[in-house]
């Protein structure tokens, strides 16, 4: 039996504000930023507002609010409004919802949007947990973890000690970002960087070092969302929706932000049985991907999802990134923008972006001849999420 | 480099219900771990279930407080600047001798930042870093 979902829904308009390093946009709104995303995204699937009739997003991140978006751009019905829980990376997800709303008739153009703007003062001088996080938190936070870099480098750091992979095979991850990056007019972070720059960065939470983390930036990414048969008709080449697919294994649960995963899959991303759930769904596999766009705030966690999802076996993602196989001219390039690490970092909406320009050919970077690629919204708690997107 | 630990007066516990015995164990200086009454089964972070069998009831098993880093990482960088000068620290999560199901984190202390390593035997010392907030943290055995 053929999923519903496949290749029924199609993106068809992407757009975005400029990027700025982290509180560089102000004093712009974080609805202006958001606004402006979507506006160019309708624009460029040939729509108007008129047209739009749902909103979906990625909760985390500045926790946007659909009666004021709609307020404010004068959506003249709303049908459809969800949001992806948790706090892990959820913009894939989002376009999941749109498309499920979308092919249950629930809606008919989706408008997914995930801003970014950081502030501009410390919010916090102590380990209290935030009102509403639980008390599940005070045993982790006692021993001064503040930050999901440091969660993420005990889970690499295990791999590390299980696999032999080494700070080199995270290094080749931030310099084939940074490389990329290079290239693109519009990234935060375009200087090239070397191994030995990679080796010589300071140690921020050992294992990981400044240029293993991701970019703080502001700015917005939008894309519209809406049935492949609407696509048709619509000015720009269809990139059809081939499988959408969130969540993750009860047992990984809470992930980083408990550290309590099984020992036979925490030296992971969390991606393992989301990854099977979009093969399954795609009919294909990771042998049919030409171009993966996999979220990257860790370059470390970066390789943790090539091998959850399929692409190298367990331990042989760091191997298979120095020698070169992430690369645009690698066997699977990846972060063909720069990803998180050097483009921007719009809580990882920019790479679906990226994937949606890919599959038009009309990407920066382009890699010739793709037609099928994967994104990954980021490893953290569940759900992660993903989609699988081809060529019209 | 010789570890450090974090500023005692940032340290800060909610509690509820589930973690409650916990902390109050651990001002007692006492490891006391839930254990699900029905099916054996440890259950960290507290909570009102468990994973395994959908009880609720625990037992709170007091344990030696012995165990084996699992794995960790030595935070160089203050993400506050008022941790400017507890860095570097070293944050491990221990796996438990006699509970299998869960880790402990916790502040390596009396080590330098070379002598952590995965595997490490390590025991508990309780900390009291307030007159109403204890917590544990690991020393190399």
């Amino acid at each position: 039996v053929t999923p519903e979902l496949r290749d029924s829904t199609a993106i068809v308009g992407v757009g975005e504000t400029k990027f700025y390093k982290r509180g560089q946009s102000y004093p712009q709104t974080i609805y202006e930023l958001a606004g402006n995303a979507i506006i160019s995204a309708v624009e460029d699937a040939g729509l108007t507002m008129d047209d739009v009739d749902g909103l979906t997003y990625y909760g985390f991140g500045m926790g946007l609010d659909s009666a004021y978006l709609a307020q404010m751009l004068g959506i003249p019905q709303v049908r459809w409004s969800t949001c992806v829980t948790g706090g892990g990376g959820g913009c894939p997800g989002a376009i999941g919802l749109a498309a499920a709303a979308i092919n249950a008739g629930m809606a008919s153009v989706v408008v997914t949007v995930s801003p970014s703007q950081v502030l501009t003062f410390r919010i916090t001088s102590s380990f209290a947990t935030p009102p509403g996080w639980g008390p599940h938190w005070d045993l982790l936070t006692h021993t001064g973890i503040v930050a999901p870099g440091q969660l993420c480098s005990m889970i690499v750091r295990r791999h590390m000690y299980l696999y032999g992979t080494t700070r080199e095979h995270m290094g080749a991850v931030a310099i084939s970002s940074r490389a990329n990056a290079g290239r693109m007019p519009n990234a935060v972070m375009r200087t090239p960087i070397t191994m030995d720059d990679y080796l010589s960065a300071r140690m921020i939470s050992d294992p990981f070092c400044l240029l293993d983390y991701c970019q703080e930036s502001d700015g917005a990414a939008a894309t519209v969302t809406t049935s492949a048969e609407r696509a048709k008709d619509l000015r720009p080449p269809p990139v059809l929706i081939r499988a959408a697919a969130q969540g993750g294994e009860g047992a990984w649960g809470q992930g980083t932000e408990a550290l309590q995963m099984p020992d036979s899959y925490f030296a992971a991303s969390g991606y393992r049985g989301v990854g099977a759930e979009l093969y399954k769904s795609a009919g294909i596999g990771p042998d049919d991907i030409d171009v993966a766009e996999i979220y990257d705030h860790f370059s470390g966690m970066v390789l943790l999802q090539l091998e959850d999802l399929g692409f190298c076996k367990p331990g042989e993602s760091g191997p298979f990134a120095l020698e070169g196989g992430i690369r645009l001219d690698g066997k699977l390039p990846v972060n063909t923008h720069g990803g998180s690490h050097s483009h921007v970092n719009l809580n990882g909406m920019t790479h679906v972006t990226e994937a949606v320009r890919q599959m038009r050919g009309e990407a920066v970077n382009q890699v010739v001849g793709a037609e099928t690629s994967l994104v990954t919204g980021g490893p953290s708690k569940l759900p992660m999420s993903a989609l699988i997107l081809r060529k019209g | 480099v010789k570890l450090k630990t974090p500023p005692d007066e940032h340290v800060k516990i909610a509690r509820d219900k589930w973690t409650g015995p916990f902390w109050e164990a651990a001002a007692q200086h006492r490891l006391a771990i839930p254990r699900c009454t029905n099916c054996g089964r440890f259950r960290l972070p507290p909570g009102p279930f468990c994973p395994r069998c959908r009880a609720s009831e625990v037992d709170l098993v007091e344990l030696s407080g012995r165990g084996r880093v699992f794995t960790y990482t030595i935070i160089y960088h203050p993400v506050m600047p008022s941790l400017a000068d507890s860095v570097p620290y070293a944050v491990a999560a221990v796996d438990l001798d006699g509970a299998e199901d869960v880790r402990l984190m916790g502040n390596i202390i009396d080590a330098d930042t070379d002598d952590v390593r995965i595997g490490m035997e390590v025991e508990v010392v309780w900390v009291d870093v307030a007159p109403d907030v204890t917590v544990p943290r690991f020393r190399r055995i």
